[in-house]
């Protein structure tokens, strides 16, 4: 079944890599991805949508969480979760057919980005499964090229972001500090 | 400035803060930067004959103290090298430090002389690795990497860096904090859970200690012990866990799973909780899944939430380090201790089952007056070492005959390769273990297939007179390999056959290291006393039996109660 995982990263090199790196292992295949930048310019926020055996869907957000570029990840399959997409998708437009083509892109709610005699290039956002039903009306239409973003999406649910503090460099410091939490596995 | 110093310099400046003494390695040309630090430092290099082995040796060092193990390598051939032991490492929770040198940051990706894409490659074989292109960031890569190979569940860490970064001059502050924001670990366990822990071991009927390498990593063996006496509850250990428990404590009742004992495994299916501490529920324990300990709830202790529910689901999962956790669980357990007489009857009763199989089917040493059984060696390794020596292994049958009958009284005295299983580990990692620990007795107990693997590391050995005694089980075989075909491939043995084993009189002469071959059971036990009085190093080949089987075993794929506990017997004929 597909899930969908939202992921909060270290906007780090590799850090990409070490998160796809959990689903490649297993041989999981991944439907989307996108990742961009948060307001805090160090970080990344990530959506995967994945097929992965319901199983093992637990064990594969715990492995994220494991991961020490991670600061979150989460499951959002089964949350209250608002996932959206955007496609962009060019259109052969002959005379006869623009007026169609327009018609069912305003139904859609699809701008028109760019326009010429061989036809349009058509922009579409929102649910989806909406899109798929979009991308098949316009094939109707003729030859059409199709570039999706892939899903992003949001938890409705407000979460609590636990982040580990600083601690102190160096063995013999790092042993002091602990002996004063009262660290029982430092000596 | 006198604080202007080059990249390798740092480095070695942040190795000296995170209390480095040792660093074994192998150099080459994008390290020379380093080398020519070490040159006149007092950290001390190490060079070993193959970088897969300095991984090995700081293994070594880094099971046998607890401490993080340092080794370093040279870019391309050098870095693939490290990378068995890394997973090695990786599987069995090893804190490592692994340096490798790159080419410089303007070649990278231009396939320039001895590239090769480290970062890349060792991604997925350690806990985190670095490629550090600015050096102005290389001291807090060095700390952090010390910081994560040495806290929640250890593992190996590698930093990568380019020739240009370590020959870089900069001004070099000391950092004081590092910052991991998503690195999280979690040492208390959750005092409710913990709470819920004594009810449930307090209302068991059979309860089973099953308790592993998270133990030995957290350095809770004297809590592990309070615990068992605690509750007078019967314990196994797994091969990561040998020596959490004196192997003659009462409590102990052996190693379960593929090559456990019969009292052991039949105590697992048997029981009715399991109290699973620093444990993975790995498929060498657990024989088939689906059949593993039917009728027992689950409390699963470990410090890597990873781990809980990955193989087996725990019925009160605590995700914590063993060691704290167990402290809490034992102030919880005293404070209730009026609840221990509550299944007392049922106890008894649990005993007096596991004795049962105990006496029924004993783990008992083969003997033979014609040929020198491989049980027998691991019996007078034990007799003569006592418990007090470092002993490592290769893998294969040796390995789990020195599991079966060395009897190791202590933590951080028994290591070898357990979850990746890798041949060639027990030489490199007694070189590892004898460097942290000069005036300690540390046998190697290899095979003949793991030792070909390891000669060139005698070198290592003669070069800086390591007393290090390697013992030899040799069977002439690739003996684990053997077994399976004789027992499931209808004994087709192919490929397996070591034949071409050296003179080992004359190849000791070679390192000039003493050598001997023991050929006769009654010769064995001096040989091994004398080996071991031995001031220096000392190769002892022992050629035991060919065709010995390692039992009892749980054929591939049965469950833990399906054990085939011996070669078939012969029939009586009538009379």
């Amino acid at each position: 079944m597909l899930q969908v995982i939202s992921l909060l990263v270290e906007n780090k090199p590799g850090a990409l890599m070490r998160v796809t790196g959990v689903l490649s292992a297993r041989g999981y295949n991944i439907e989307s991805l996108t990742v961009a930048r948060t307001l805090d310019p160090t970080l990344s926020r990530m959506t995967i949508v994945v097929d992965v055996d319901p199983a093992l869907r637990r064990q594969v957000i715990k492995q994220m969480n494991r991961l020490v570029n991670v600061l979150q990840a989460s499951d959002l399959t089964e949350e209250r979760a608002v996932a959206r997409e955007m496609v962009l998708l060019r259109v052969r437009a002959p005379l006869e057919s623009r007026t169609a083509i327009l018609k069912e892109a305003e139904i859609f709610s699809a701008r028109v980005v760019d326009s010429s005699v061989e036809g349009f290039v058509l922009e579409a956002s929102g649910d989806p499964e909406k899109l798929d039903e979009f991308i098949d009306v316009m094939r109707a239409y003729g030859e059409i090229e199709v570039t999706r973003s892939g899903i992003v999406a949001v938890s409705l649910e407000p979460r609590r972001l636990r982040l580990s503090p600083p601690v102190p460099t160096g063995r013999a410091e790092r042993e002091e500090a602990a002996s004063r939490l009262g660290d029982v596995s430092s000596s | 400035m006198p604080n202007l110093m080059s990249g390798a310099r740092i480095l070695v400046e942040c190795l000296v803060r995170e209390g480095v003494d040792c660093i074994f390695g192998y150099p080459g040309g994008v390290t020379l930067p380093v080398y020519d630090v070490l040159y006149d430092h007092p950290i001390r290099h190490v060079l070993m004959r193959h970088e897969e082995n300095a991984a090995f040796a700081a293994s070594g060092y880094a099971r046998s103290t607890g401490r993080v193990g340092v080794c370093c390598a040279t870019s391309g051939p050098g870095s693939t090298n490290l990378v068995t032991g890394l997973v090695d490492a990786l599987m069995d929770s090893v804190p490592i430090v692994a340096i490798t040198g790159q080419v410089s940051t303007k070649a990278i990706g231009s396939d320039a002389f001895q590239e090769a894409d480290t970062f890349g490659i060792t991604r997925s074989c350690t806990k985190h690795n670095y490629l550090v292109k600015n050096l102005k960031d290389l001291p807090a890569v060095v700390h952090e990497a010390f910081y994560i190979a040495s806290t929640g569940r250890p593992g190996p860490v590698l930093i990568d860096i380019p020739k240009d970064v370590l020959q870089g001059q900069a001004h070099y502050t000391p950092v004081s904090a590092i910052h991991l924001p998503g690195y999280k670990v979690i040492t208390e366990g959750h005092t409710g859970q913990i709470r819920r822990a004594a009810q449930m071991i307090w209302e068991a009927e059979r309860p089973l200690v099953y308790a592993g390498g998270g133990i030995i990593s957290s350095g809770a063996h004297q809590e592990l012990r309070e615990l068992v006496e605690l509750i007078d509850a019967p314990a196994v250990l797994t091969l990561m866990g040998l020596g959490a428990l004196p192997g003659d404590h009462p409590n102990f009742i052996s190693m379960p799973g593929m090559h456990g004992s019969y009292a052991a495994n039949m105590s697992m299916t048997h029981a009715d909780l399991l109290i699973a501490l620093g444990v993975r529920f790995d498929d060498r324990v657990t024989g088939r899944l689906s059949a593993f300990a039917p009728h027992a709830k689950v409390i699963h202790v470990d410090i890597d939430p990873v781990e809980i529910g990955k193989n087996r689901a725990a019925d009160l999962p605590i995700v914590g380090d063993a060691r704290r956790v167990l402290a809490k669980l034992l102030k919880v357990l005293r404070d209730t201790l009026g609840e221990r007489e509550r299944k007392a009857e049922a106890r008894r009763a649990w005993w007096r089952q596991i004795r049962a199989w105990q006496r029924e089917h004993p783990l008992e040493p083969v003997f033979s007056d014609t040929e020198i059984k491989p049980q027998h060696l691991m019996v007078e390794i034990d007799r003569l070492t006592n418990g007090e020596a470092i002993i490592t292994a290769d893998v294969g049958q040796h390995q789990m005959w020195a599991a079966q009958f060395i009897r190791f009284k202590k933590p951080r005295h028994w290591l070898c390769s357990g979850g990746l299983g890798s041949m060639g580990f027990g030489l490199p990692a007694a070189i590892g273990a004898q460097f942290a620990w000069p005036d300690k007795l540390v046998v190697a107990v290899v095979g003949d297939g793991g030792f070909q693997m390891s000669i060139p590391e005698l070198a290592t050995i003669a070069s800086n007179r390591l007393p290090i005694k390697v013992v030899i089980c040799n069977n002439g075989y690739l003996g684990m390999v053997r077994q399976w075909q004789t027992l499931f491939y209808n004994n087709r043995l192919c490929a397996v056959t070591m034949e071409g084993f050296p003179d080992i009189e004359k190849l000791g002469a070679a390192y000039g290291i003493p050598g001997r071959i023991v050929e006769r059971p009654e010769q064995l036990s001096r040989a091994l006393e004398e080996a071991f009085r031995e001031p220096g190093p000392y190769l002892l080949d022992v050629r035991v039996s060919p065709e010995e089987n390692v039992y009892p075993m749980v054929p591939a794929g049965a469950a833990l109660n399906e054990m085939v506990l011996g070669p078939p017997r012969p029939v009586p004929v009538p009379k």
